[in-house]
């Protein structure tokens, strides 16, 4: 599956002076990193404030040394890896199979000691990596205990994120809130990292009172502006177009200020099924045409419902794609949270630096079922969800690589569950209590402000109520 | 090329001439250029996007002189794409920006309806308000001349039939300009359907009209000509047709009152409902098909209300389309439109005449 060809054209056409991996010393044995010209490198990917080198050198690295063994992914292919955080120009993607990029294997341990640690953040710490991992273990938690409300009759529907939890706090993690975020349904984990509370997820799964959205859309359907993420449009596909366009909007506001460079990246997540649907064309040929500064975040999972990749395209993949729309891209295994992490990070400042669309294609595997309404086995076998679910857990991925660290241990990790576990059953058990939304607030923001028909309509409803006080005794009368 | 003699700039430089003398003759098409080139110059965060909306100015030339004014940043030309552009924009209203998206003709907005209908018109009720969408839909809709099933046909039915959306539908110049002025300052999604057969008719404009704060109040529907006998309701080029009508049915002894609609959502109901209550017969004109069209909506509020329902003197009359895809030949064509014909038969319908 490696192909020489692609790396001989780049050496010759690409080379540069200074790779940052050439910078970097060695990873020694408890994992730290030594080099403190790698140090600063790495540090100024974190923000736009620290710009020890110019963008152009992160998309400009001349020599991906793409390893040996490679990894069978979505749909039994298997795909070449790299230790290499190359975010690839159109002109410049690999002949042969797109590799992916990878720091941190099954085991969680770091595969190249030359090149690896530089993709982790120098300053990770016990308290940063316990939180990722506690986060991780939370969306998990609460994922197992609202499948089981909603088949106790609690919830009418869920969507769970198993299998993916790295691929959300490895990307979340990676931006801040400034930078906006349009979301499919599975990205749960990117608005818990974002601050987003267990009562709140409870409380609009509920549709209670204290919904945010005031019981307006199905579960899972969250939005938060405080958060910078936009409300979950169910139609698949028509979030990406419109991230280009807030994309858009932050660049021309960014112009009206005076300043080349937008206050924050738009990201916008989609699964490898969505990626057949018109609108993932449309708005990749219209975010490069406009020099969009927006992630295309792709959550390739093996899975659109039931369609498995294999009936779902015939290329490449989707980072691949990239190419026809004259865009960069890179694709990572999206179950190593640090890989996810740095390809995250470059392609902000990419894209923010140059204002243009970056592709990302993360690669993982859909563990759970795609809905409440789905079962996953009528469709794949059993085997291959604990396959997958027992041998490159995601989470287990990243606790293992703490363990090495002595960040936590077995004891710590049922703590850290156990606490999570009851973190969730309070807010949902909170959440049941709560009354549903008032009717008086139905007619409320169809318009800024209401037509006078809506106001006639109310009217007679609430009249109407009044009128039959015996019939309307419920809670949200 | 008659925009061309009423442009912007001679149009400021006349100004107290025009003053003096009030009403000039303008299309439709230069009323519209007037009130998007007024709002861009107003609001910075105002721009317009389309295909070849830019350097070739309009597939009408509504947008003529606008890219040169306001360069590529605020008039911007698309890529092929209505789902891309459509989406866009939409996301840009999320964030502040206020987008005029230019379809060619409204038929092409069928490839975007999704962005308009699930996306725009819903986000800010679905967002519990946090998110709203301020932008405009716009461009040719309704019946042209000899283009047959997919580029003749009327939208302001299905768009009107959405919450959250407001359509607004002119028929003269002041229409044009004072309505689309409204649409752009509108916090909420408009959508605004233009006539291409009007777009180079003119139409009177008075000296306010022809002023920069000249907005007309959506919601607010418009008698065109008062009358005592039977009430025409009626939008966009049936308004032209009505008229005509009613001058020929004034010669016949029927004095008809002419509402137009102005915005088809939200309807002027007070405006419709005592007209209808003095004259007590109604005839609805439309260019679209029959079945849940605007005239339905119009007859359904007649048999809701119990004074409206009381005080009909005769059923209700529909002018529509005809109820098959526009055919191409002329005569099968003209046979499927409405004609003033048709609208005088009808009133005299009602007046039991016929």
């Amino acid at each position: 599956m490696i192909r020489s060809a692609p790396l001989a054209l780049r050496l010759s056409s690409r080379r540069l002076s200074s790779s940052i991996s050439s910078q970097c010393s060695a990873f020694n044995g408890k994992g730290r990193l030594q080099s403190e010209l790698c140090s600063k490198a790495l540090t100024s990917l974190r923000g736009p404030s620290n710009r020890h080198f110019s963008s152009s050198t992160l998309h400009d690295i001349s020599t991906v040394d793409i390893d040996s063994d490679s990894r069978i992914y979505a749909g039994d292919v298997p795909l070449p890896l790299t230790t290499d955080c190359t975010i690839f120009e159109a002109d410049d993607i690999p002949t042969g199979k797109y590799p992916v990029f990878r720091v941190m294997d099954e085991n969680g341990v770091i595969r190249d000691d030359a090149k690896g640690p530089q993709y982790i953040d120098p300053e990770l710490n016990e308290e940063h990596a316990v939180k990722m991992f506690r986060t991780m273990s939370r969306l998990n938690v609460m994922d197992n205990i609202f499948l089981n409300a909603q088949r106790q009759g609690r919830i009418s529907f869920y969507m769970s994120s198993q299998g993916e939890e790295a691929v959300h706090i490895g990307s979340a993690s990676a931006l801040d809130n400034k930078d906006v975020i349009f979301a499919q349904y599975r990205e749960t984990g990117v608005l818990m990292w974002r601050g987003f509370t267990m009562s709140q997820f409870a409380d609009q799964c509920f549709s209670n009172s204290g919904d945010l959205g005031k019981g307006r859309q199905m579960p899972v359907h969250y939005g938060s502006r405080a958060l910078n993420f936009h409300t979950i449009s169910s139609p698949l596909t028509t979030q990406l177009p419109q991230a280009a366009g807030a994309a858009y909007a932050m660049k021309m506001e960014a112009v009206r200020n005076g300043s080349n460079r937008a206050a924050g990246v738009t990201v916008c997540y989609f699964g490898d099924g969505a990626a057949s649907e018109g609108d993932f064309h449309a708005a990749m040929n219209i975010a490069a045409t406009m020099d969009a500064p927006i992630i295309f975040f792709c959550r390739n999972n093996g899975f659109a419902i039931s369609t498995p990749v294999a009936d779902q395209y015939r290329g490449d993949g989707i980072a691949s794609r990239a190419k026809g729309y004259g865009m960069a891209s890179i694709r990572v295994d999206g179950n190593d949270l640090f890989a996810v992490n740095a390809a995250t990070a470059r392609a902000k400042e990419l894209a923010l630096s140059e204002n243009r669309p970056v592709l990302i294609e993360t690669m993982s595997y859909r563990v759970g079922h795609h809905s409440t309404s789905d079962d996953s086995t009528r469709y794949r076998s059993t085997e291959e969800i604990k396959k997958w679910d027992n041998e490159d857990n995601p989470i287990d991925r990243f606790r293992r690589f703490c363990e090495a660290k002595g960040w936590l241990d077995e004891e710590r990790v049922q703590t850290i569950r156990d606490e999570e576990k009851i973190n969730v059953l309070q807010a949902l058990e909170s959440a049941e209590k709560k009354g549903p939304p008032a009717l008086a607030t139905m007619f409320d923001d169809v318009y800024k402000e209401k037509t006078p028909e809506l106001e006639r309509q109310e009217a007679k409803l609430l009249e109407h109520v009044a009128k039959y006080p015996e019939r309307y005794t419920g809670p949200g009368h | 090329m008659l925009s061309r003699l009423c442009s912007t700039s001679r149009m400021t430089a006349l100004k107290p001439f025009t003053r003096t003398f009030a009403t000039i003759e303008v299309p439709v098409r230069e009323a519209l250029n007037q009130a998007i080139d007024e709002e861009m110059e107003r609001d910075d965060a105002v721009y317009i996007m389309g295909e070849e909306v830019a350097q070739y100015q309009g597939a009408y030339k509504v947008t003529k002189g606008l890219y040169q004014k306001y360069g590529d940043r605020r008039v911007i030309d698309t890529p092929i794409t209505e789902m891309g552009f459509t989406g866009l924009a939409v996301g840009s209203a999320y964030k502040d920006l206020k987008p005029i998206v230019e379809f060619m003709t409204f038929n092409f907005s069928m490839q975007a309806i999704d962005q308009i209908v699930n996306s725009a018109a819903k986000q800010y009720y679905m967002s519990a308000g946090d998110i709203a969408c301020p932008i405009v839909f716009r461009g040719a809709n309704g019946i042209a001349a000899g283009v047959a099933a997919q580029h003749s046909q009327c939208f302001a039915a299905w768009y009107s039939s959405v919450p959250g959306l407001k359509v607004l539908a002119p028929y003269s110049s002041e229409d044009a300009k004072g309505l689309l002025k409204a649409a752009i300052r509108d916090p909420n999604p408009v959508v605004f359907l233009e006539q291409e057969l009007l777009y180079g008719t003119n139409f009177p404009m008075s000296d306010e009209a022809q002023g920069k704060d000249f907005v007309i109040p959506i919601g607010e529907a418009k008698i065109e000509k008062e009358g005592s006998d039977v009430t025409i309701v009626t939008f966009s080029r049936g308004v032209g047709l009505s008229l005509e009508a009613a001058e020929q049915l004034t010669a016949k002894g029927i004095n008809a009152e002419v509402i137009n609609l102005r915005t088809i959502r939200p309807l002027d109901r007070d405006t419709i409902l005592s007209s209808i209550k003095k004259t007590g017969r109604v005839v609805t004109v439309e260019d679209g098909w029959p079945q849940c069209g605007v005239g339905s909506e119009i007859a359904a509020m007649c048999m809701e209300d119990d004074v409206v329902f009381d005080s009909l003197d005769a059923p209700v009359q529909r002018i529509c389309g005809a109820d098959v895809p526009m055919p191409y030949a002329l005569n099968l064509e003209e046979a499927a439109v409405p004609q003033i014909n048709d609208i005088v038969e009808a009133c005299e319908k009602t007046m039991y005449r016929k």
